[in-house]
């Protein structure tokens, strides 16, 4: 395997008595796309502050592509960043900022226009160079901001919530979008957000943050399906948390166990074979495409039930408010959860 | 925000009275500046351009106005050197009794000018063992010309932040870059802004100017009270007030151009 792009050891930082970031160690592989998720106050974004160098670590190491960088300076590293809210120069047109990295390393004057059209046609405005940032929509920006870091061909790129202040349908355009100019110019890419759906969609891998720390680094199937922890569980989709004494009812032994809503049956759609258990609908929400029914279960927890509407009518769903249903799921849906202190401590 | 009829018609009268009081003592300066009465009588008994020819030729009108405007030049020059640098230290870094440093910088501004004076005075004669001259002249003046500089720049580097400046630093951009291609542009009209009122305060101070400028140095405000009550040169005084009434309207009206299109303001809404 060839050498990791961005290795980190035993990563802290403190600022004054909050430590923000405690011992964070993560490999992240040449040519991936890698996301970091979590709350905000997380961490997340601190640990790519310091692999791009605007933060020092109080403890630990930063390589990049096999390097020590700990102690460099930002412009002494060969990564760019895409800011959350894109810092474009407003003293300068696009062009201009697109080709400011490349001014700054006296790239010659014919190749550094060239590249830099190159970049802003890659995100579809070629149109704009003249433009002052103030001129631009959000969107826009963000593409600018794309070009202007890309444009230097950084080993690995850096983006801090880039889609954050975009409105939902454009920020579902440029998720597929930066998965396709990644997949394209095959930099890894490193990628902060709090957006579990965000992070699912175009990653490679995903490292779930918590209070400073890594609960889990997988797949985004594998993130989903088999969660670390009851946190993991919570934040990555919705899921339907049973333990204690409800866990011994319905699953049949002690322990932390985690369904999702979509593997759960109402009624009728019960499946044989499945684990079945009585309780009362106790709310309808409706989503347009799909409604989720919460369940109070007469063994105790409250479920989330997921159900596309297929068939029957939004008054038929409605109607459901109060009445008694029989849920089930199937075994092997039934995720078992590791240990997780805090969680419970927290919930006691 | 909408106002009831009465209510408009008042703050128009007040606004037009407000104005009234202000500018009408202007006019009046500049209309006694043709009058062609000594003792600028009211209503003029006529006009004329004799005082301006006068005073055009008045030697010690012309010097004063040239070592009024060399020190302003020179004091507000090294107020912007050394006001955009304590600025930068003060915003961009964190150290022990930064407040009191930042307090130290602007304390000068509130200081009576008697006090300053006598203290810069003391200080040129006995412990530097300076002659009072040019050089004594524009270092006390710079010593308030700085707050003005400091002030207008360490409120725009708050407002601004370190983003663009981490931003330039990840695009291979070094420390010095930074502040050349990025921080000082976006700094520009702010330093604009805190140069053209220090000039303006140089240019007109009179009391630190008394004690710290000696003898053989006549600034423009002092030569114009020396020769206010000269029944001869009453009315040259007065040309040169009308003159730099005009001249003052410049810089200002420099400034609000450059206000309305800059970017670092819109950038930083």
């Amino acid at each position: 395997m060839s050498t990791p792009a961005v290795e980190l050891v035993a990563l802290t930082k403190s600022f004054g008595d909050v430590t923000a970031v405690d011992g964070v160690d993560l490999t992240i592989r040449d040519g991936e796309f890698f996301s970091m998720l979590g709350p905000s106050g997380s961490g997340k974004t601190t640990v790519l502050r310091m692999i791009a160098g605007f933060e020092q670590p109080t403890s630990g190491t930063v390589r990049l592509a096999g390097q020590d960088v700990t102690g460099r300076p930002p412009f002494a590293r060969d990564v760019n960043t895409v800011f959350q809210d894109y810092a474009l120069f407003p003293h300068m047109d696009v062009l201009a900022n697109v080709e400011y990295g490349l001014r700054v390393k006296k790239v010659p004057r014919a190749e550094r226009r060239e590249r830099a059209m190159a970049a802003l046609e890659s995100v579809q405005l070629a149109g704009y160079a003249g433009r002052r940032p103030t001129q631009l929509s959000g969107g826009q920006r963000q593409r600018v901001a794309l070009a202007r870091a890309l444009v230097n061909r950084p080993r690995v790129l850096l983006l801090d919530e880039p889609l954050g202040a975009l409105d939902l349908k454009l920020r579902r355009a440029m998720q597929l979008e930066l998965k396709d100019i990644q997949r394209d110019v095959g930099i890894t890419f490193v990628f902060v957000t709090h957006d579990q759906e965000e992070a699912l969609t175009m990653s490679d891998r995903i490292a779930v943050f918590r209070d400073g720390r890594i609960e889990q680094v997988a797949a985004p199937a594998d993130l989903y399906e088999s969660p670390a922890s009851p946190f993991v569980a919570g934040f990555v989709g919705t899921s339907n948390l049973l333990e204690g004494e409800a866990a011994r009812s319905l699953v049949g032994r002690a322990g932390t166990f985690s369904i999702r809503p979509e593997k759960i049956h109402l009624g009728d759609e019960v499946h044989d074979g499945d684990a079945t258990a009585p309780g009362v609908v106790h709310d309808v929400v409706y989503l347009g495409s799909v409604n989720h029914y919460l369940v109070r279960l007469d063994a105790g927890p409250t479920l989330t039930v997921l159900r596309q509407n297929l068939r029957g009518t939004t008054d038929e769903a409605m109607a459901l408010r109060g009445q008694r249903v029989t849920v089930g799921w199937a075994p092997e849906h039934v995720i078992e959860l590791g240990a997780d202190q805090q969680l419970q401590k927290e919930e006691s | 925000m909408t106002f009831s009829g009465p209510t408009r018609a008042l703050l128009r009268l007040f606004t037009a009275l407000v104005l009234l009081f202000v500018y009408a003592p202007l006019a009046l300066v500049v209309l006694n500046s043709f009058n062609t009465s000594r003792t600028f009588e009211w209503p003029p008994p006529g006009l004329t351009t004799r005082w301006w020819s006068a005073a055009l030729e008045s030697d010690g009108a012309r010097n004063a106005i040239v070592v009024s405007l060399e020190v302003a030049l020179i004091a507000t020059a090294i107020a912007l050197v050394l006001g955009t640098m304590a600025a930068l230290a003060l915003q961009r870094f964190r150290f022990f009794g930064r407040d009191t440093v930042s307090l130290l910088i602007i304390l000068p501004i509130a200081l009576p000018g008697v006090v300053t004076g006598i203290a810069l005075a003391n200080a040129f004669l006995t412990m530097f063992g300076i002659q009072l001259g040019m050089l004594t002249l524009v270092v006390s003046h710079a010593t308030f010309c700085i707050v003005t500089v400091f002030n207008n720049a360490i409120a725009r580097l708050r407002r601004l932040g370190g983003n663009l400046e981490e931003a330039s630093m990840d695009l291979g951009a070094g420390t010095f870059r930074t502040f050349w291609s990025v921080t000082l542009p976006m700094m520009r009209s702010a330093l604009l802004a805190g140069g053209l009122l220090s000039f303006a305060l140089s240019f007109d101070e009179i009391i630190v100017t008394t004690f710290t400028a000696g003898q053989g140095i006549q600034t423009l405000p002092i030569w114009i009270y020396q020769n206010l009550f000269r029944p001869n040169q009453a009315p040259v005084v007065n040309v040169v007030a009308a003159a730099l009434i005009v001249l003052s309207v410049v810089p200002i009206w420099i400034s609000q151009k450059l206000a309305g299109t800059d970017e670092s303001v819109a950038a930083a809404r």
